[in-house]
């Protein structure tokens, strides 16, 4: 509010697009410089930026976010089979038809509150994969998923326009250019670069609400919600509000996930996905601006790795050991690695919930602040 | 004029009549205090006024309006604001923003969704908040997140959350309870000043007697659950039914 937090706004956002757009190039390091990595960094980023608006301002945990990513790409993947592959098209349809199911959904599971409301959006995502799964199999293809044949209608694909997704002829699996440096590839790729520019936009507009007098009444409900009905608040329209906008970020990245890889399953819809994102939002640190893209990419970036590891690998890191002391060290690890990854993140969850709270950006400011005493200290002394 | 009516209110909770045919008219302005021994039934009338709690039977008028069946945010909105006993304030807010969200709450009303207006453009409340937060005398923690102050502080914090809607009618539970001598004497003289300068009217739930007799125009004393007397100040101390109640329910 005053003109020194306004400056730092600007700072942090500058900040974050530079982050994005520099994506490529600073991520190549630790081998994350791949066209799919890189998109999931975007889109989970979305993902968790809108779930945090209900979740960190609000302090309502819905349990069942996944539900609005899963009818995103569903619908994505519809308008690809109706229209063209124009990923435009796809994504108003995600965001719409997200929005028009969190409506439904918010209404009746912001009746309760605390953990009655978890467990209702919980229920509500089964219900919906299980009716995806089953039921639905004309509308979402069932356990197979939802994906493009030759004879679909495609009115509007042009003779000469592209057989896979793409931006008026600007195809999204495109990698325009890979350079090298210090031993490192970066791949830039013009899917990844048009999910950054919904993510840079996604991240202003969470950065207006958090600073708006919406955004707090916002953090009034979370803080005290019943002192705010007796100062004339109707709170229920601002937790459905920030519910649907929260529902339609979700949509949007399940739009562009379509758009990135022209597939809906059943499966991103599941609890597990849904848990996903309440864990991204929280290892990033809940209720902060940076907090959630981070916790995502952290995330996914760890998936990436340990669940590529397998025994195979396994064997030849641990090849310098005596034969015998190897295959012990590997029947440990094995079952946090691969498949088992989930075990890993369980892990990573339980030491930073316990030993940072305020998740990463929590640790980080409080790592800042002791380097500025310790600076501050040491002038002193001199 | 008669701002609030309070007819025939009766309200059980279970064995207990906490209230018994009350009776009670508020006139508009000035400040009206209800006093009585503990467990008299003060904070459930409080409570019926607010729409925390529904009377069994009877009725409860502002400006003509029934308050019964409405919703507390649909009461605050009519024009009652109210201090709570212990002090509910948005702790994790700055002192500045717990008051800039009432006073947005009078300009607004109930719903407003605005989330791409910057709260740093809404310079008037911004500015209303800092006068009321200056005249109870907490211009100095603007910026101080809400749960670090002392208690004292929290209880006139909220005072300013009520102050800063201009209600018609305002409800202080207890404004002065845990408070020190100064900060009593302070807020009382808050209190009349704002009375005398704004023409709201108060209703006041209060134990201290040096705060009764300080600030109230009228006095309504309650014991067990039924007014048994309405008068000036003046004529209260003398009256053989309220010292009965006092002295007599007190051994």
């Amino acid at each position: 509010m005053t003109s020194a937090s306004k400056t730092n706004d600007t700072a942090l956002f500058l900040f974050f697009i530079f982050m994005v757009i520099a994506g490529p190039i600073l991520l190549a390091p630790i081998g994350a410089s791949y066209p799919d990595l890189l998109q999931k960094f975007a889109i989970f980023g979305i993902f968790a930026i809108g779930f945090n608006i209900l979740f960190g301002l609000t302090g309502y945990l819905s349990f069942g976010h996944a539900a609005f990513l899963g009818v995103g790409s569903y619908a994505a993947v519809w308008m690809f089979k109706l229209l063209s592959y124009n990923v435009l098209p796809a994504l108003v349809l995600s965001v719409v038809v997200a929005g028009l199911f969190s409506v439904v959904i918010g209404y009746i599971s912001l009746r309760r509150s605390g953990i009655y409301f978890s467990i209702l959006t919980l229920a509500f995502a089964q219900m919906m994969f299980n009716i995806a799964y089953s039921v639905a199999t004309p509308i979402t293809n069932g356990e197979t998923g939802l994906q493009i044949y030759n004879d679909d209608p495609q009115w509007l694909q042009g003779a000469d326009s592209p057989l896979t997704t793409n931006l008026f002829g600007l195809k999204m699996n495109d990698v325009f250019w890979r350079p090298e440096y210090l031993g490192f590839e970066a791949q830039f790729n013009v899917g990844y670069y048009f999910c950054a520019i919904f993510l840079i936009i996604a991240f202003y507009v969470a950065l207006r609400i958090n600073r708006s007098p919406f955004g707090m009444m916002l953090r009034a409900i979370k803080t005290n919600q019943n002192r705010l009905n007796y100062t004339g608040i109707s709170t229920r329209p601002y937790t459905l509000a920030a519910f649907v906008i929260s529902g339609m970020y979700a949509g949007l990245a399940g739009g562009l996930w379509a758009c990135m890889d022209p597939l809906a399953g059943a499966e991103r819809m599941q609890w597990t996905a849904s848990g996903e994102v309440v864990l991204m939002t929280i290892l990033g640190g809940a209720g902060t601006m940076l907090g959630p893209v981070l916790g995502a990419g952290f995330i996914k970036y760890f998936e990436a790795i340990f669940s590529k590891i397998n025994d195979q690998v396994l064997h030849s890191v641990f090849s310098f050991m005596p034969e015998g002391a190897d295959n012990f060290i590997v029947a440990i690890v094995h079952p946090f690695v691969g498949k088992g990854w989930h075990l890993t993140l369980g892990l990573l969850f339980m030491v930073i919930v316990i030993f940072l709270p305020g998740g990463l950006i929590g640790g980080l400011t409080r790592l800042g602040r002791l380097f500025r005493r310790g600076q501050s200290d040491s002038a002193g002394r001199r | 004029m008669k701002i609030l009516e309070v007819r025939g209110v009766n309200k059980r909770f279970g064995g207990l009549q906490a209230l018994n045919d009350v009776n009670l008219s508020v006139e508009d302005g000035g400040v009206h205090a209800i006093i009585g021994p503990n467990g008299a039934g003060k904070s459930t009338l409080l409570n019926c006024f607010v729409g925390r709690l529904t009377p069994d039977s009877g009725s409860v008028t502002f400006n003509g309006q029934s308050l019964l069946g409405i919703k507390p945010h649909e009461i605050n909105q009519a024009g009652v604001s109210r201090v709570f006993q212990t002090p509910e304030i948005f702790t994790d807010l700055t002192v500045l923003e717990n008051v800039m969200i009432p006073a947005l709450a009078h300009r607004d009303g109930a719903f407003r969704l605005n989330p791409m207006r910057r709260l740093r453009d809404e310079g008037i409340i911004r500015q209303k908040a800092i006068d009321v937060l200056e005249d109870i005398g907490l211009e100095e923690s603007l910026d101080m997140v809400a749960a670090s102050m002392y208690r004292g502080d929290k209880r006139r914090l909220e005072m300013a959350m009520g102050l800063v809607q201009d209600p018609k009618l305002l409800l202080l539970d207890e404004p002065t309870a845990g408070m020190s001598r100064a900060d009593t004497n302070n807020t009382i003289d808050v209190l009349r000043h704002i009375s005398d300068t704004r023409g709201i009217t108060m209703v006041i739930i209060e134990h201290d007697m040096h705060v009764v007799f300080s600030l109230a125009d009228r006095i309504s004393v309650l014991a067990q659950g039924g007014v048994i007397a309405e008068d000036v100040p003046g004529n209260i101390k003398g009256n053989p039914k309220v010292q009965e109640a006092y002295l007599g329910g007190a051994h």
